[in-house]
């Protein structure tokens, strides 16, 4: 090999084990003699393969327990990236650690927001600790249906979520008509042979029978909406694609769900994994994208496993790969873990993360649909968005229509969590009253306080909401949100002024540090509300508050900034600070 | 409607119409129509980083400020740099930068600070950027409870200048630090000390050790420094130099960041190779040290 000294690496090496498993996963050889006078290395090289840091990351972490400066500078100089960038990548994401432990016993992450520490999450850590476990105290894992929430790292690489440990015992109620969620309550097996059984893949023959302008135009026409939190028009974004001249476009699955108490994303990948990449394919031959990326949440094991698994059988039976369904269409999907970083579902930081850079977003414009992923034109939407196309196309835009409102047409998942007699997942129409949803879940245990709507992004509401149809426009008028769907119930028992301190302790850590607003602001917003629940409100504090929420909402660079004084912001609104004690 | 480069657009910059050429950002449109925005990532040396956030306005439209450093103007863009929404978001951005940061040798945000009226000491024990001063070589030092993390020292690391790579962001959130891989000390990193990454600094977080040593030793006197232009003696580059000195003995070497050569980017000859100017032991430490 031609020993081009363009980047300089450290003269640490790898473990054996290290070394193999870098190997295995990184096919590029680091330097490329491509003529006599014309040797490819350094940055140019690294352009090509650069995507594959995060997998190796992955890969180091799992082999050893933890990444350590030998397995780093290997994976650095075989990737050609600089190490000190390779370094500040994999120090972004929580669940790599860089000193070796003491132990080799797994890491448990036991989440300790609300909602689990409302579940007890306190004397579930000290009981693990007291055993001898390494516990580190984890934001929602997005299990918050099953209070206190864990997921266990384990050298191997075996990591475990709660599912395979508790089974599918999670509450699942779906509208009537069943939409969504009808192949979840309905199939035994998670195979194609069930899928297809349950009417999977109709919806990808129809598009191939109609024609991508036409399934566009149902999209256009269904009024469907992201359901990722920001609602926007899925049909103008795929359109825009569409028109997209370039040759190579991709489609995105965000499946990053990290904003807390949500869980939807994940309830679907675990038990319906076929129905996203059904739709993920529609999009891909709708609009000329060959490639899709499903970037899902590193905690997410079991769905990962049953999404990999679902991919395989896919491409196996002709449903992934070149030739879909006897067409010449061709469509391919990769997978790429997160590793504990909120911020990655932000969908400019997730194309960062996945590009193997640090996950901090990008500035809008330009927007995902003229320079996304790699540069390109990209889709990318919610697992949720993706299964509402499945509707569209299977029932009709007429049958689609007919749910929900005329401006939130279709149904919505929503995540009840907290202080309520069956907590789980709950797909509704749009229109449906607070009241009635948390009917549907057995009515709130004990005197009700609070519902935050939409995760910590999102809003406060009291018993004076209730009636409040949840549609978008009717929340819209209403200074509230839907958010990602999240529904999380506060009794009186709850004090919520430390609730609010969790949250804000949360956008602190989560925060991609990238922009000054929301780095510091997030800091400074949780000191003041820590102090605020140990010592009261006062005006000063209140001012710093409002001053500190302002700059964050108008000037940083994205979505997580920009909501991180949100539920504060409503919880002053409606007083519900002043119940603090002190 | 396709705009060319050479374009002219019509914008409206608080209240008064103007034209701009097309792809203009929103910062050089309003230093072209004389209106003053702050800024403090920006420098006309690298792709701006949109990170500081100071330069923020009001863009017609937008339902946020945008930073007017990197948001190009568009035909008929409605903007205002001087609302009070704006004066709220500035003042707020450099209060929480002086309430986290040592800004004592950053005079112009010093100046920014009083002109917006923040005030650090609204905050009750707030969290600091605590770090210990890295002296580890005698070109430069690295101060970090300086550092307002705007991104030009590793911009000008990586590929805006020197391409070398040797330090990023390391960490997230309020914990992001600039680093080497594993806080490698510099001598040991790809460091090739060619200085840019202090000349970029706007803090002084990155100083070069002779002004360390005058400003450690309370020699430090603006009042007795001289600038003087000349041209590098090493190669056949010809780079313009600034040799900054204080009585007489050189503390720092800088380039214009205007210059047509440099873009005010030196190597290390340039840079740090001044010591046959004067001795490097400038004072000597016992009288009988005889030259």
């Amino acid at each position: 090999m031609p020993n081009v000294p363009d980047l300089k690496f450290s003269d640490v090496v790898p473990e054996p084990d290290e070394r193999s498993v870098i190997d295995d996963l990184v096919s590029v050889p680091p330097i490329e003699e491509k003529g006599e006078r014309w040797v490819l290395g350094g940055i140019a090289r690294g352009q090509e393969a650069r995507h594959l840091l995060l997998p190796g990351l992955h890969a180091l972490q799992d082999t050893r327990g933890w990444i350590s400066p030998g397995g780093l500078n290997y994976l650095a100089e075989k990737l050609q990236i600089p190490i000190a960038e390779a370094y500040g990548v994999a120090t972004f994401y929580d669940l790599f650690q860089f000193e070796q432990p003491d132990t080799e016993g797994p890491l448990h992450h036991v989440c300790v927001d609300p909602i689990c520490e409302m579940g007890n999450s306190a004397s579930y850590i000290a009981e693990l600790r007291s055993k001898g476990h390494r516990v580190h105290e984890s934001p929602c894992l997005g299990q918050c249906e099953r209070p206190p929430a864990a997921f266990v790292q384990i050298k191997g690489g075996d990591n475990r979520d709660m599912t395979e440990a508790t089974g599918r015992s999670i509450r699942i109620a779906t509208a009537d008509p069943k939409r969504l969620l009808r192949r979840i309550t309905e199939m035994q097996d998670i195979d194609l042979e069930s899928y297809e059984r349950h009417g999977g893949y109709q919806a990808l023959r129809l598009a191939i029978q109609e024609g991508g302008a036409r399934v566009i135009e149902m999209l256009k026409e269904s009024g469907l909406t992201g359901r990722g939190g920001a609602a926007f028009p899925t049909g103008i974004k795929w359109e825009a694609v569409a028109r997209q001249e370039t040759s190579t476009k991709y489609v995105v699955a965000n499946a990053d769900e990290s904003e807390p108490g949500t869980f939807k994303d994940r309830v679907i990948l675990e038990n319906d994994p076929f129905a996203l990449i059904e739709a993920m394919t529609i999009a891909g031959i709708s609009t000329g994208c060959e490639k899709g990326w499903i970037y899902i949440r590193g905690e997410y094991t079991t769905a990962t496993r049953r999404l990999e698994a679902a991919i395989d059988e896919a491409a196996l039976a002709g449903r992934l790969g070149q030739g879909i369904l006897g067409t010449s269409f061709r469509f391919d999907l990769e997978i790429r873990c997160g590793a504990g970083a909120y911020i990655c579902g932000e969908e400019t930081s997730l194309f960062n993360s996945i590009e193997g850079y640090r996950g901090e977003p990008r500035s809008k414009p330009p927007y995902p649909t003229d320079s996304g992923l790699f540069g390109q034109p990209t889709i990318i939407n919610n697992p949720e968005t993706f299964l509402n196309v499945l509707e569209i196309l299977t029932y009709g835009v007429d049958s689609y229509r007919s749910t929900g409102t005329p401006e939130s047409p279709g149904t919505k998942l929503f995540c009840l969590s907290g202080d309520v007699a069956e907590p789980g997942l709950y797909e509704a129409e749009f229109g449906i009253t607070l009241r009635e949803l948390l009917a549907r879940a057995g009515g709130g245990v004990g005197e009700l306080q609070a519902v935050l709507l939409g995760g910590a992004a999102g809003t406060f509401v009291d018993s004076r909401h209730l009636e409040i149809p949840l549609t978008f426009e009717d929340v819209r008028a209403h200074d509230m949100t839907l958010g990602s769907g999240a529904v999380m119930v506060f009794s009186t028992k709850v004090n919520l002024p430390s609730v609010l301190a969790r949250f804000a302790k949360f956008f602190r850590d989560e925060s991609c540090g990238q922009c000054v607003p929301c780095r510091i602001g997030t800091v400074r917003q949780h000191e003041v509300l820590t102090q605020i629940s140990r010592r009261g409100q006062s005006p000063d504090r209140n001012e710093l508050l409002h001053d500190i929420a302002t700059v964050m909402t108008d000037s940083s660079i994205c979505g997580l900034g920009q909501t991180a004084a949100s539920a504060v912001q409503s919880a002053i609104r409606l007083g519900l600070l002043e119940k603090s004690d002190t | 409607m396709t705009l060319t480069a050479s374009e002219q657009i019509p914008i409206s910059l608080n209240g008064k119409s103007g034209t701009v050429q097309s792809g203009a950002t929103i910062l050089e449109a309003a230093r072209e129509m004389g209106v003053e925005i702050p800024t403090l990532c920006w420098a006309s040396n690298l792709t701006p980083a949109n990170a500081c956030r100071l330069c923020v306005v009001e863009l017609e439209g937008s339902r946020t400020l945008v930073p007017a450093c990197s948001r190009v103007c568009e035909p008929g863009s409605v903007i205002n740099t001087e609302s009070e929404r704006v004066a709220l978001n500035r003042k707020m951005v450099l209060e929480l930068l002086d309430s986290t940061n040592d800004l004592s040798e950053s005079p112009e945000l010093q100046a920014l600070i009083d002109h917006y009226g923040a005030d650090a000491s609204r905050y009750d024990e707030p969290s600091t950027m605590k770090d210990d001063i890295k002296v580890e070589d005698d070109l430069f030092i690295r101060a970090y409870d300086r550092c307002v993390l705007c991104y030009k020292c590793v911009d000008a690391c990586g590929d805006e200048a020197q391409f070398t790579f040797a330090i990023s962001m390391a960490g997230r959130g309020f914990e992001t630090r600039v680093s080497t891989e594993f806080e490698t000390p510099l001598p040991e990193s790809a460091c090739v000390y060619c200085g840019n990454c202090v000349g970029v600094c706007p803090t002084n977080a990155l100083q070069f050790k002779a002004e360390f040593d005058l400003r450690q030793g309370d020699d430090w006197d603006p009042q007795r420094q001289t600038s003087t232009s000349t041209i590098c003696s090493y190669c056949g580059v010809g780079c313009t130099l600034d040799i900054h000195t204080q009585d007489n003995e050189i503390f720092k070497v800088t380039s214009p960041s205007d210059h047509s050569v440099t873009a005010g980017h030196l190597c290390i000859k340039g840079r740090f190779g001044w010591q046959y100017v004067q001795p490097p032991t400038r004072r000597p430490s016992s009288p009988d040290m005889s030259s």
